[in-house]
């Protein structure tokens, strides 16, 4: 909760700012734990009168796919997925995330669970959006010590997909393709571009004055609390009843 | 092909078996799973498709397992798997990081029965640095086009848990389609189910395209309840309280042994 906005959560304007990023798309993909980009997926839906397709990974309700596992890359590899989500236990400034570990491979220091399918779909998927809720000097490092998926590649390897934003509970990054790096956009309200250069371990550019994250509209949150929260109740009922005050029908 | 008890039916799996077992959205066949911890099984490779949770921790904190290969293991909502990841930070296992499509596609290589399959991406990360089994070559169709070549998995086994068979052996899947794939490609698929059908699958119109045929099952047991404490989606859910209970013991050794213990030597009743 926010001092200075009492209006709103956290949760919201993050979810606010990413349905924004998510734009006008045929089929948005969420992955495991990912409540935040869920909701805001659900929000760009609701706005959409039913445009973008919202496939989430862990509901039975939200999922058109009767192919297995296998045909979220399948829709994927073919372009069929226009936006998808990732985070990482660290995240560089050249776009670079790491699941696996800490330390050599071999013998890490720290493991996280592994990979998931951000080897394959970081390269595939056009709009990618980092999501980070944790913004420190340990998550959004230099240089990654594994590297799970390249923030960019080769000429002459297969890309049509890649990151185009990371956000994070202080602050929202765009992200540069070419010369891989990111780019602040707007500092959330209540944080400041201090405490961004403070806690973030890569350099980043910034326009001369760093504008403020606009608060959500009171359309959008009345979407995401009466629309929203009810549909994102079945895969995360936790935070369906902490953000939303949304307890499922006994 | 329907067997007397859980035992018998997993009679095939043995020491130093290659077994594949599903993500815990498509079920899990936990039950099976504490009875090969039961009886001790040893230096498993367990093949995750395409990830893994409770089964891969519990195994590997048993001792069973002396290779994983599989593109995550978390509990999800519940957080880190304590004894996965303590088994890698002391190096007791031998880890094979992989990507979720890229399991997909080796078990397709093997259901095809060709040597290898093609994946996009991968180029530029440390999971390719890594997985020395995989190569990269140059798309024959292209120009200057890398691609990455996976080779294909042929389990010994496949084990997990569904909704229901009938006596000749056929397998409802439903919608769970990646549990087909993971059959085809295995040598022999041991499933346990919540009941037995009265029919045939097959000759049911809307159920047959989700039915996995005997063709390829070696060995059914019903075991009510299979999937417990993970969820058999649209039958019953997560057992919350469970997990938690698990996630506090299972952070230390001591915590461990008690819960193998408790609900793993000591045959529960649910």
């Amino acid at each position: 909760m926010n001092a200075a906005q009492p209006d709103f959560r956290d949760e919201e304007l993050l979810a606010a700012v990413v349905a924004d990023l998510i734009g006008d798309v045929r089929h948005v993909a969420v992955g495991n734990a990912s409540p935040i980009p869920a909701a805001a997926s659900l929000l760009a839906r609701a706005r959409g009168n039913g445009r973008p397709y919202v496939s989430l990974l862990g509901s039975q309700k939200h999922t058109f796919w009767t192919d297995g596992g296998r045909e979220l890359f399948d829709c994927a590899g073919q372009g069929r997925i226009d936006v998808f989500f990732l985070s990482g236990g660290e995240i560089d400034g050249q776009g670079n995330i790491n699941l696996v570990s800490i330390g050599d491979p071999e013998k890490p220091t720290a493991r996280f669970p592994g990979s998931f399918g951000s080897s394959y779909l970081y390269f595939v998927v056009p709009k990618v959006i980092l999501f980070r809720t944790e913004h420190s000097k340990r998550t959004l490092v230099p240089k990654v010590s594994y590297i799970s998926a390249p923030g960019g590649s080769d000429d002459n390897i297969h890309r049509t997909g890649g990151p185009i934003a990371l956000i994070t509970n202080r602050c929202l990054f765009s992200f540069d393709p070419d010369a891989r790096r990111f780019q602040l956009e707007s500092v959330h309200p209540g944080h400041t571009l201090a405490e961004v250069i403070v806690n973030t371990g890569f350099e980043f550019d910034r326009p001369l004055d760093v504008p403020v994250t606009a608060a959500p509209s009171a359309e959008t949150l009345r979407l995401l609390r009466q629309v929203v929260a009810p549909e994102l109740a079945e895969v995360y009922p936790q935070f369906a009843a902490r953000v939303f005050g949304f307890k499922a029908a006994s | 092909m329907i067997a007397r008890t859980l035992d018998d039916a997993l009679a095939p799996i043995s020491d130093g078996c290659v077994l594949a077992v599903p993500r815990e959205g498509s079920g899990v066949a936990m039950a099976a799973t504490r009875t090969l911890i039961r009886r001790g099984i040893k230096r498993l490779t367990l093949i995750a498709l395409p990830t893994s949770s409770l089964q891969a921790d519990l195994l590997i904190g048993a001792g069973c397992v002396e290779t994983l290969e599989t593109s995550a293991v978390s509990l999800g909502e519940f957080g880190a798997a304590p004894r996965f990841t303590a088994a890698i930070l002391n190096g007791s296992i031998r880890m094979k990081d992989a990507t979720c499509p890229a399991l997909h596609a080796a078990f397709q290589a093997s259901e095809k029965g060709v040597p290898f399959m093609p994946l996009r991406g991968l180029i530029g990360t440390d999971v390719l640095k890594n997985r020395p089994d995989w190569k990269v070559m140059d798309n024959p169709f292209g120009n200057d086009d890398p691609i990455v070549l996976l080779p294909a998995i042929k389990p010994d086994i496949a084990l997990f848990h569904a909704p229901m068979a009938d006596r000749e052996g056929n397998v409802w899947i439903g919608r769970q389609r990646e549990l087909i794939t993971m059959a085809h490609a295995s040598e022999r698929t041991i499933v346990t189910v919540e009941k037995l059908h009265d029919g045939n699958l097959l000759e049911d119109k809307t159920l047959a395209a989700g039915t996995l045929p005997g063709f390829y099952v070696e060995t059914v047991a019903v075991v009510e309840n299979g999937c417990w404490p993970l969820p058999l989606p649209e039958y019953y859910a997560w057992d919350v309280e469970h997990l938690k209970e698990y996630v506090k013991l299972a952070a230390t050794d001591d915590g461990f042994a008690k819960y193998l213990d408790q609900y793993v030597y000591e045959r529960r009743a649910a």
